[in-house]
């Protein structure tokens, strides 16, 4: 093996740290991979949670319990006309929605799913995520207005206000956050994603805990402003379905529209990881110190393989309860072999041996990604729960009720900081 | 855009703001494909910024001429054609006819077929309402509430489908009473929706009432005084809610309704909310009067004796009910033959929705479809 390939290996640094090209191009590939596939899971796992919170099934034709109904709703959107308005500018048409995926996926560059596992980690990671995550919002703009359209026109300008207020509150909860990295005993902070999760480390505790309460509300408030960011129910108004038709990409149809949608979900994603690499202490397991030892290192290592474990114990009783009607045979048998690879998955992230320690690599990587999963399914819940916020109030809860509080929570914890 | 300024010439639309930026006006159509308009109501907006200047409905994309119709078809004949009118509140729609033919051959069902008229026409309002309050919440954001009243309303619709064969458009009742006999078990399903249904409507109100968003997207929105209710003839519970007591069943009783105890729910300050809440008080009397009716039900015919050929003598009749979403009235005339001269109805929705333009100046966009959503608003019965 060539040395630029093994050399990175036996290095404790991220790839792009490294100055490692080939490995950096592998963990941009496993990020787009997984993050794709992060998606279309979300998809199905949103329509068959929203389901079942209202009553009903949700989908279960496309396979067993509709776990092919992303893919036939992908293959449905890239085959569908794509439609281009004859009044609409159509060069800005097109680059809206590539222009909003770019960014939904530029910023994965420094998130951190362990200490390692992370394309490249920057002295400035955390203002690189909030600043590309906010051009985002050009793309929304270029969309609606592009359209030539009045209903996109006014789901852009609705997503801009709505996106650029809910930043500085977003701001100023993660400032308090980045002070907090500082309070260590050299006392220099850190805006590095992996920096600000050591610092956690180092501290001994997660910033949601750090000056109770100042770190929940800080806390608190970057969840709002998130799901404000990321234009969800309840702060849907961008493209609140009752009222705009679809907000700002009401015109858009097949591939670009699935753009717009892949882009939102990222974005979701992204702005979870935020949260969990500043609050929730990122890839570490909970209670690292509480419960700390070799026994509770080990139980902890477990919970991989008994979650993949755990699904596929419910895949079987799915499959199990599924009739016997010839009808259902292969869906029957799809439902089975998905608990059966789940099952060897989980199999998998046991083994735990000298030479290949899956279960120790997997376990920030596992961390990281359940409590991100925690937000997916807040998001979720949410949907199911609030009513549509209106515009004006909208405003109202950003500078009036969240702003104030972030600056009151920032200087809180700078006098904490000074104090203890 | 092209036929808009036609439209709007002749409104006085209020001033924009005066700000440092020329703010120019934007004029959209919502509608008539639009989601939260219930149908196909056409709403032409003028906008400054998000703030509404001025609306202008544009109804009749729906106009099948139900009152056309009549006169071309007998008076047993035109029955079915007015469940099409608020076909989500179809039994009502089929009580106020025939009632008002009745009134016209001065002939009066019997006591039994008036209890079932009851039962079936209160089970109707709180089909109608939980369809109300489904889609205003979906309008307002809330998409579970939906889910929840369709699963309930579905139970009615059982009730429907078993007694005549129709969920929808149901056809339940005649000229003179009604023409089928309860069916087996009928007491047992209604006594068992009852029961069913009573600790739903807290789980509904558990949803909303006291839900911050909720409470912030409808309280003082599409304010309405009682004077401007009485002006513009505005019935039903948005009379209600702007603190009229004003309910027929109760002022001009009509099938059984004086023989029961029951409350007319008002509000005071005729907002959104109150609305919201006078609709959900209903549903809890609606559910007193059923449960009054089917244990008081009397033995007897079903249906009074009706000249086989209905020839009403010359005249003419105004008679009118409460339906779900207000003043249902009929106004008939007739030549002396088998066939109505004129049928004129005044449909609850197509006045309510007068009040549109007066209760959304000076919101925004989103209160539009609150409003539209508030006063429940069929467009079959509208446009007719």
């Amino acid at each position: 093996m060539p040395d630029f390939i093994t050399g990175y290996l036996s290095s404790n640094k991220t790839p792009g740290e490294y100055g490692s090209v080939f490995w950096s191009l592998v963990y941009i590939f496993l990020i787009f991979l997984g993050l794709s596939v992060a998606v279309i899971a979300m998809n199905w796992l949103e329509r068959k949670i929203l389901a079942h919170m209202q009553v009903r099934l949700g989908p279960m034709r496309v396979g067993p319990h509709g776990l092919l109904q992303p893919i036939a709703d992908a293959v449905k959107l890239l085959i569908k006309e794509d439609i281009t308005p004859s009044a609409a500018d159509r060069w800005v048409f097109w680059i809206a929605p590539v222009f909003v995926v770019i960014t939904a996926f530029t910023v994965f560059i420094v998130v951190p799913f362990g200490p390692q596992h992370a394309v490249t980690d920057m002295n400035i990671g955390i203002l690189f995520m909030l600043g590309i995550s906010s051009l985002s919002v050009l793309g929304v703009v270029m969309a609606g207005w592009a359209s030539n359209s009045h209903y996109p026109l006014l789901g852009a300008l609705r997503a801009s206000a709505q996106m650029v207020s809910y930043e500085i509150a977003m701001g100023l909860a993660v400032v308090s956050a980045v002070l907090m990295t500082s309070l260590d005993k050299d006392g220099t902070g850190t805006m590095s994603m992996i920096g600000i999760v050591q610092a956690q480390q180092a501290q001994q505790t997660w910033f949601v805990f750090k000056f109770f309460p100042l770190g929940l509300i800080a806390f608190v408030i970057f969840a709002i402003a998130m799901v404000a960011e990321t234009n969800r129910v309840p702060f849907d108004l961008p493209e609140a379905e009752g009222e705009l038709g679809a907000g700002f990409h009401t015109e858009y149809s097949g591939f670009r529209w699935s753009l717009f949608f892949l882009a939102e979900y990222s974005a979701m994603i992204a702005v979870s990881s935020i949260a969990v690499t500043m609050w929730l202490g990122g890839w570490l397991r909970p209670f690292p110190h509480a419960l700390s030892g070799e026994t509770w290192d080990t139980i902890f290592s477990l919970v991989p393989g008994v979650t993949f474990l755990f699904l596929a114990a419910l895949s079987f009783r799915a499959t199990a309860r599924m009739s016997n009607h010839p009808y259902f045979k292969f869906q029957k048998l799809g439902l089975g072999a998905f608990g059966l690879l789940l099952a060897l998955i989980g199999i998998v992230l046991f083994i735990s041996t000298d030479a290949i320690d899956i279960r120790g690599k997997v376990q920030d990587v596992f961390w990281f990604t359940a409590k991100v999963a925690v937000f997916m399914y807040l998001y979720i819940w949410y949907r199911g729960t609030f009513p549509r916020y209106r515009f004006d109030q909208l405003m109202k809860v950003g500078w009036k009720v969240l702003l104030p509080l972030g600056i009151a929570v920032l200087i809180l914890t700078a006098i904490g900081g000074i104090i203890f | 855009m092209t036929d808009t300024t036609k439209y709007l010439s002749h409104l006085e639309l209020g001033e924009p703001d005066k700000t440092f930026l020329d703010s120019n006006e934007l004029i959209i159509n919502m509608g008539p494909q639009h989601p939260a308009t219930h149908g196909v109501l056409r709403v032409i907006l003028k906008l400054d910024g998000e703030k509404v200047l001025g609306t202008e409905c544009v109804i009749g994309y729906l106009h099948r001429g139900v009152e056309k119709i009549a006169e071309n078809r007998t008076y047993t004949m035109f029955n079915p054609y007015v469940d099409r009118m608020d076909y989500v509140a179809a039994v009502s729609n089929g009580l106020g006819y025939c009632e008002a033919v009745e009134k016209l051959l001065n002939i009066e069902a019997p006591p039994r077929a008036n209890y079932i008229r009851v039962i079936l026409t209160e089970l109707n309002r709180m089909a109608s309402h939980m369809l109300w309050l489904g889609t205003h919440a979906l309008d307002i954001g809330a998409i579970t509430p939906l889910f929840y009243t369709f699963r309930d309303r579905e139970e009615i619709l059982k009730i429907f489908e078993k007694y005549c064969g129709a969920r929808l458009t149901t056809h339940a009742f005649r000229i003179g009473g009604c023409l089928y006999e309860t069916y087996d078990g009928f007491e047992n399903d209604v006594k068992k929706f009852v029961k069913f249904v009573t600790p739903k409507i807290d789980e509904y109100e558990q949803l909303l009432t006291t839900n911050r968003i909720w409470v912030e997207r409808t309280k003082g929105i599409g304010v309405i005084s009682a004077a401007d209710c009485r002006a513009l003839g505005v019935t039903g519970p948005v009379l209600r809610a702007s603190g009229v007591k004003w309910d027929l069943r109760k002022a001009k009783p009509y099938a059984a309704y004086s023989e029961f105890d029951f409350d007319i729910p008002t509000a005071q300050n005729g907002d959104t909310y109150d609305r919201y809440l006078v609709r959900m008080q209903e549903m809890r009397q609606s559910l007193r009067i059923i449960d009054q009716a089917v244990n008081r039900i009397p033995e007897g015919p079903i249906m009074a004796k009706v000249p086989k050929v209905i020839k009403p003598a010359v005249g003419e009749i105004y008679h009118s009910i409460e339906a779900p979403k207000g003043e249902l009235g009929y106004f008939i005339v007739s030549d002396g033959s088998t066939q109505p001269y004129r049928v004129r109805v005044r449909p609850p929705s197509f006045v309510n929705l007068q009040a549109l333009d007066l209760m959304v100046r000076g919101a925004l966009v989103s209160d539009v479809i609150a409003v539209i959503g508030t006063l429940d608003i069929v467009l079959g019965e509208v446009d007719r």
